[in-house]
């Protein structure tokens, strides 16, 4: 289990986080929710390695592990999805796919092989992409935020964190996104959401964690939760 | 030989499919194609002798220096940035060559290697000024293309012009012909790798159990270089022979594509071109990339100027100047790499400096006022650009 504990992270006057926990359990999407600067892209960044908290500390199986950069976070086994996908939208879905750790012998690349397991990934997780040879800007919003997600898997890791990965997407894609988050969930991996959606976080999560003004402000079995009792938490209302 | 494949096997387009491809403006090389059989018609029934073999054969020999200046330039354009010295840095690079193996009487080849590293190097002070001052690679190579054109007219000093000796090593590299069964067993070697490498991969595939295109275009695809490959060697022999200087112009096309497509320093050229953040956050070191491309770049045009060298047999205040910088970026671009990066192959430098030599060719043929040349060159250059702008529109939508 991956768990950030007490984080805390100030930038100049801004006390962005103060205290914040969050426990990731494999197997279980767990949401993270929250008003704007309530922290949670913070907390995001503490754990995929962009920032290094003032306080605090991460640990993994209850050892603490030390995550300076985001290269430390993917040799952890934590893989983070971005708002911007950040895919090559020139080279095709194989080459995104495995973009900085291609499979080569003495530098050629191993076209074969990384195209057979681009395929076996994508049928695993049911992405239907009718040509995996065109360049990822023929893709769909829907086909691209898969191949960002598939990309995330490649390093085999064991955290998969996913920034808004609904919020350009209409309703049919958003459904397809979201059963692909199931199957992440279905792997065995712990997935950490961000989202401003609330039906999206409610439909696909096991738990949601409320963050406000820096500090954890709840944290519900989402299966319990009503949609009145997170909103509460979120503006501080219930507080 | 297509243009529009990435990988090495894949399925024949559909007419659907192709019907798509002409719509997102995502033609691969056959506007080209097109445009030289147009350009061999139109200038073939106004004068007698432009297909005729001598002339075709003085066409390969024209290509050859400015070609090789225009795979550099694809180099930076590929990274979506761009490299106005290559006119200068090959002149300069020439009179480096001519001066250490004339005046100070080294060995041709160490001579050429040492100018070629100079060119490197110039093209390495390019790349930290680009990465490391953040200053744009527009101004930093207009400042080079200033610069290094007032180093060579230093270097030449009051003299201005130094004659190569004719039955030197390096004028004789633009006057060396392969004869006949060379020229023949070196077209069927390739051939014979082309095809073989086609049916291995598409063996390799099924072994994997990807989809492979049928048997029959491998077949079509290696007889289509076949044809060309002997057409090419028949007109050629039917003059002086393959030239050398060809010879070594297609080497650096073939392998720089390999390079390009099959290794990894290749495969991060096009990321970084196509999305320089998305490489960075990928784990790829951009900066270093950067500096390879520039590096690249301005190696392949010291080479470029070596050949104009030796061709001319002479370097003189002139070298590298006048329109060789344009025609070497118009060749690119017409050749179907994209200005915005992230776009293109080597054999765009080889079907666009055909395009835009024979253009030019022909209109000398034809005692066309050089006036009329330059925008007719011009005319070209700017429809390239235009089909080039429209696709990535037609890709962004």
């Amino acid at each position: 289990m991956i768990r950030a504990k007490d984080i805390s992270k100030r930038y100049g006057a801004v006390q962005a986080l103060e205290g914040a926990s969050l426990d990731l359990p494999p197997g279980e999407v767990v949401a993270l929710v929250g008003d704007n600067g309530a922290g949670k892209s913070t907390l995001v960044k503490a754990i995929s390695g962009v920032i290094s908290p003032d306080e605090g500390e991460i640990t993994m199986d209850d050892r603490p592990v030390r995550i300076g950069n985001p290269h430390d976070a993917q040799a952890l086994g934590i893989s983070t999805v971005y708002q911007d996908l950040a895919l090559c939208e020139n080279l095709d879905v194989v080459a995104n796919l495995f973009l900085g750790s291609e499979r080569r012998r003495w530098s050629w690349l191993s076209h074969i092989s990384m195209e057979r397991a681009t395929r076996d990934l994508l049928t695993q997780l049911d992405v239907r992409i009718r040509d995996i040879r065109v360049p990822v800007a023929m893709l769909s919003g829907g086909q691209r935020q898969s191949v960002a997600i598939a990309r995330a898997l490649i390093g085999e890791p064991r955290l998969v964190i996913l920034d808004e990965p609904t919020a350009a997407l209409g309703v049919e894609q958003t459904a397809q996104v979201l059963d692909l988050i199931r199957r992440l969930r279905d792997r065995g991996l712990a997935v950490l959401l961000i989202s401003h959606n609330l039906a999206d976080v409610r439909a696909v999560s096991d738990r949601v964690v409320v963050l406000r003004l820096g500090r954890n402000a709840g944290e519900f079995r989402t299966a319990e939760a009503s949609q009145e009792s997170i909103v509460a938490a979120i503006t501080g209302a219930a507080a | 030989m297509s243009a529009t494949t990435m990988s090495p096997a894949r399925k024949p387009l559909s007419p659907r499919q192709a019907l798509d491809r002409v719509r997102r403006g995502d033609l691969g090389a056959w506007p080209v194609v097109g445009g030289l059989i147009a350009i061999a018609i139109v200038f073939g029934s106004l004068n007698e002798h432009f297909l005729s073999p001598e002339n075709l054969t003085n066409l390969a020999l024209q290509m050859a220096a400015t070609g090789t200046i225009s795979l550099g330039i694809i180099m930076v354009l590929l990274l979506g940035e761009i490299d106005l010295s290559a006119g200068s840095v090959s002149g300069l690079c020439a009179v480096v060559m001519t001066i250490l193996s004339v005046r100070n009487g080294w060995n041709p080849v160490l001579a050429i290697v040492v100018a070629v590293v100079a060119g490197s190097a110039v093209g390495l002070l390019h790349g930290l000024l680009f990465t490391r001052v953040r200053m744009p690679s527009f101004v930093v190579t207009l400042a080079g293309l200033i610069g290094w054109q007032g180093l060579l007219l230093y270097l030449l000093g009051e003299s201005g012009t130094i004659n190569l000796p004719f039955d030197g090593f390096i004028a004789k590299l633009s006057d060396t012909w392969l004869p006949p069964w060379q020229a023949w067993a070196l077209a069927a070697a390739l051939v014979a790798v082309y095809g073989g490498s086609l049916l291995l991969s598409r063996r390799l595939r099924l072994a994997a159990g990807l989809p492979v295109t049928p048997a029959y275009w491998a077949a079509v695809r290696t007889g289509g270089l076949a044809v060309v490959l002997a057409g090419a060697v028949l007109v050629l022999q039917a003059d002086r022979g393959v030239p050398l200087l060809l010879v070594i112009f297609g080497t650096l096309v073939v392998v720089l594509d390999l390079v390009l497509r099959h290794t990894a320093f290749g495969r991060w050229m096009y990321a970084v071109g196509g999305n320089a953040e998305a490489a960075r956050r990928a784990g790829i070191n951009v900066t270093r990339i950067r500096l390879l491309a520039f590096v690249l770049s301005s190696a392949l045009a010291a080479f470029g100027g070596i050949l104009a060298a030796s061709r001319l047999a002479a370097v003189n205040q002139s070298s590298g100047g006048s329109d060789i910088l344009l025609m070497a970026i118009a060749a690119a671009v017409i050749g179907g790499t994209s200005l915005f990066g992230g776009r293109g192959r080597t054999y765009a430098a080889l079907l666009g400096i055909l395009v835009i030599q024979s253009i030019t060719n022909g209109m000398l043929l034809l005692n066309v006022d050089s006036s009329v040349r330059y925008m007719v060159t011009a005319s070209v250059l700017a429809l390239a650009v235009a089909i080039d702008s429209l696709a990535r529109r037609g890709s962004a939508q």
